[in-house]
């Protein structure tokens, strides 16, 4: 595959040649976690810098075991306790970064848009780790890895993703991804918790749960901010978790080979009841492992394929 | 002093007149208007043919930043960006450090302009004290000390009971109180307009519904109170209606539109790009539409900028956390003519009424007419001349435009102010 872009911005920008191009690559790097020796040197002496401005474990270590497992020096530059604390703004810091010479930075920021403004003033290759409620391009590349991995193929499939779609970055990001892959995606949740205009996206929307799951390949289960209370978007998290919630009885009327998605940390006993998180339909542990995988492959395709 | 405009296609809507005619100016006043003006020997002259001749223009909104915000802007830099865009009079918002809620922040931002500034300058003043909608500012000694009008613009009332009496106190003055409609809860932290686009950007959107609540609340308190409300920066399609519905039943209310608001959707936020970010937001087509045919029709009485100039540092970076506020002096009158007079989407009396005599009238200022004996505020349009929007070659301080790169034709020739030239 010919990998022309010198930034992963968003699920937005890409074709689905690109997106099958990145999941190949993902599959070939997957066979390197399963090697005793898990690095290979294609990305030694490139450096890439994690530049997280939100809280993360889970994309920052992926991103940091990635980078690693390729070779390349990651550096880990995270808001609390650097200058941007000291009230440095995002471009500033980015000038600073940029001045270090990195082959990639991996931004992930509260603002929607602030990957977009660091590619426009950055030389280096800008991934979109999240960015506040518009996109999270490697959850929905791994999604995506993960559903083909078990069902063997993309067209076709039925997707329900349920939850707070508003403020959801992951839900926007595989909705674009999905659509044009060829799946039918379903979003559910209160109406409250539903972006305006939101069938424009090219989404069916429903308002009740049991209909959305009834005939999905895919659920895909969303976290649940706790501050969303606060907003006046729902009036209690025991309300929620009642009417949102999945549990066994629920999935009771679905498909036997449904499977259950969640991007993490999950609120076990709101939106997941503890026995579906761990049970024989859910594959959330595969999509951290995927996770890897479509990240060293989107450093690859970014820092190492040209040029090397 | 004498000074003849010769040639010139004469526009003045409050006169009716628009006919090739000579201007002559005497001591800063017109003197008369007619074909083959002779004034004595002497006489300075200024061949206008082919130009068109106005009454001086008037941007009823913008923000001079002078005093507390220098850095921003300044009355001299203010002004000189007004008469360079055609304009010759400015009546400056109250958001200022200190706010002009009191009289000796009034004498001073008059006291500037009477140094500095270039074009004339109506301070407004603040509704209530320090903007905090909390207690209303001394209204009698602003309106002595000069100001033309009340306003917390930047910020709503909130509070029905205290926006009230701030209408009913100010009736015995004759002046508007201006409004900057926005239910702050219903906005909520909305950066942008609320529809498909912010949903597909993931920014927090806020409904035209929080602009549209507003003013209808406001209608209804001016049908109370019998006081003269404006409503600035008129954005909505159901604002629009409410307006033309309350000026149906002669409720005293009147409403202004900004250039952006006629010319930009929201769909320009898709760069992210802060110089889309200002308050209300760029709304949907239908909006436009609206305002388009709002500001035709009359329904909109007038044209302001809402210039507000901001440092480079407060616009550069993300989206949600950049200022809000764009500049306008300089770009409102080349880019009406291009997109909308060319066109013959308005037509040039109702574009050069909209942007005259439509705001003198409802702030009650002497300008805005060619009479004999009227001020000698004018300003001369050439339709042919052409441009490109270049944010470096500014006089404002501020350089955030969306319409940063863009060509048209038809600019300001000439601008000026009781018979002084001040830009040209």
């Amino acid at each position: 595959m010919s990998w022309k872009r010198k930034d992963l911005l968003g699920m937005q920008d890409l074709d689905a040649a690109e997106i099958i191009g990145v999941l190949d690559t993902a599959t070939s790097m997957k066979e390197i976690a399963a090697r005793e020796i898990k690095k290979v040197p294609t990305l030694r002496g490139k450096t890439v810098v994690n530049l997280f401005y939100e809280s993360s474990t889970r994309t920052r270590t992926s991103f940091e075991i990635a980078g690693k497992w390729l070779s390349a020096d990651v550096i880990n530059f995270s808001a609390s306790g650097s200058s941007a604390d000291k009230g440095e703004s995002l471009l500033d810091t980015a000038r600073n970064i940029e001045a270090m010479s990195p082959d990639v930075v991996v931004v992930r920021h509260k603002a929607s848009g602030a990957p977009a403004l660091l590619a426009r003033h950055l030389r280096c290759g800008v991934v979109n780790a999240g960015d506040g409620a518009h996109e999270h391009p490697t959850q929905a590349l791994l999604d995506l890895m993960t559903i083909r991995e078990k069902k063997g193929h993309l067209e076709g499939l039925n997707v329900t993703i349920v939850g707070d779609i508003t403020h959801s970055r992951v839900a926007r990001s595989d909705i674009y991804g999905m659509r044009k892959m060829g799946i039918t995606v379903t979003v559910a949740g209160p109406p409250t918790l539903i972006p305006a205009q939101c069938q424009e996206l090219g989404v069916k929307v429903s308002h009740r749960l049991e209909e959305a799951i009834a005939h999905a390949d895919v659920i895909m289960m969303l976290r649940l901010q706790h501050e969303r209370m606060q907003g006046g978007f729902i009036p209690s998290l025991r309300e929620y978790s009642r009417v949102w919630g999945l549990t066994l009885a629920k999935l009771e009327h679905c498909r036997p080979d449904v499977l259950i998605m969640h991007p993490g940390p999950v609120n076990r006993g709101v939106e997941l009841a503890p026995e579906v998180a761990d049970s024989a339909y859910s594959v959330i542990l595969d999509q951290v492992s995927n996770g890897v995988a479509v990240r060293m492959a989107v450093l690859y395709l970014l820092a190492g394929s040209k040029g090397a | 002093m004498n000074l003849l405009i010769k040639g010139g296609r004469v526009v003045d809507p409050a006169g009716g007149t628009d006919a090739v005619q000579d201007v002559w100016i005497a001591d800063g006043r017109i003197h008369k208007i007619g074909r083959g003006l002779k004034p004595p020997a002497g006489a300075e002259a200024v061949d206008a043919t082919g130009k068109v001749v106005c009454p001086g223009f008037i941007d009823m909104h913008v923000h001079l930043r002078e005093p507390g915000f220098e850095y921003k802007e300044t009355i001299a830099s203010g002004t000189r960006a007004a008469a360079a865009g055609g304009f010759t009079a400015v009546a400056c918002m109250a958001n200022t450090f200190p706010v002009n809620d009191n009289r000796a922040v009034t004498d001073y931002i008059l006291a500037r302009a009477k140094v500095e500034g270039v074009v004339r300058v109506y301070p407004i003043g603040a509704v209530t004290r320090n903007l905090e909608g909390k207690q209303l500012a001394e209204l009698a000694e602003q309106a002595e000390a000069g100001c033309v009008a009340f306003s917390d613009d930047g910020k709503c009332i909130m509070n029905a009971e205290l926006y009230r009496r701030a209408m009913e106190y100010a009736l015995p003055f004759g002046l508007p109180v201006i409004s900057h409609a926005e239910d702050c809860e219903l906005a909520h932290r909305g950066a942008m307009h609320e529809g498909f686009v912010s949903t597909e950007l993931g920014l927090d959107g806020q409904p035209a519904a929080a602009e549209d609540v507003m003013v209808a609340r406001d209608i209804i308190l001016a049908e109370l109170t019998g006081a003269h409300l404006h409503i600035a920066h008129i954005s909505t399609a159901g604002a629009v209606r409410l307006v033309r519905d309350a000026k149906a039943r002669g409720v005293r209310v009147t409403a202004e539109v900004t250039p952006h608001h006629l010319l930009l959707t929201d769909e320009v936020v898709r760069s992210y790009d802060s110089s889309c970010k200002m308050a209300p937001p760029l709304r949907g087509k239908r909006d436009v539409e609206a305002c388009l045919e709002a500001l035709v029709d009359g329904t909109i009485d007038c044209v302001a900028t809402d210039h507000a100039p901001h440092a480079v540092s407060e616009k550069e970076g993300e989206f949600a956390e950049a200022a809000n506020g764009i500049v306008g002096l300089e770009t409102a009158v080349p880019l009406l003519l291009d997109r909308l007079v060319r066109p013959g989407v308005l037509d040039l009396p109702t574009f050069v009424a909209r942007l005259s005599v439509g705001p003198a009238r409802l702030l009650n200022l002497p300008g805005g007419s060619l009479a004999p004996g009227a001020a000698a505020d004018i300003t001369i349009l050439d339709l042919e001349r052409t441009w490109t929007v270049d944010p470096a070659t500014f006089r404002s301080r501020g350089r955030s435009t969306p319409f940063a790169g863009l060509t048209g034709a038809g600019a300001p020739w000439m601008t000026l102010v009781g018979g002084v030239k001040v830009a040209s």
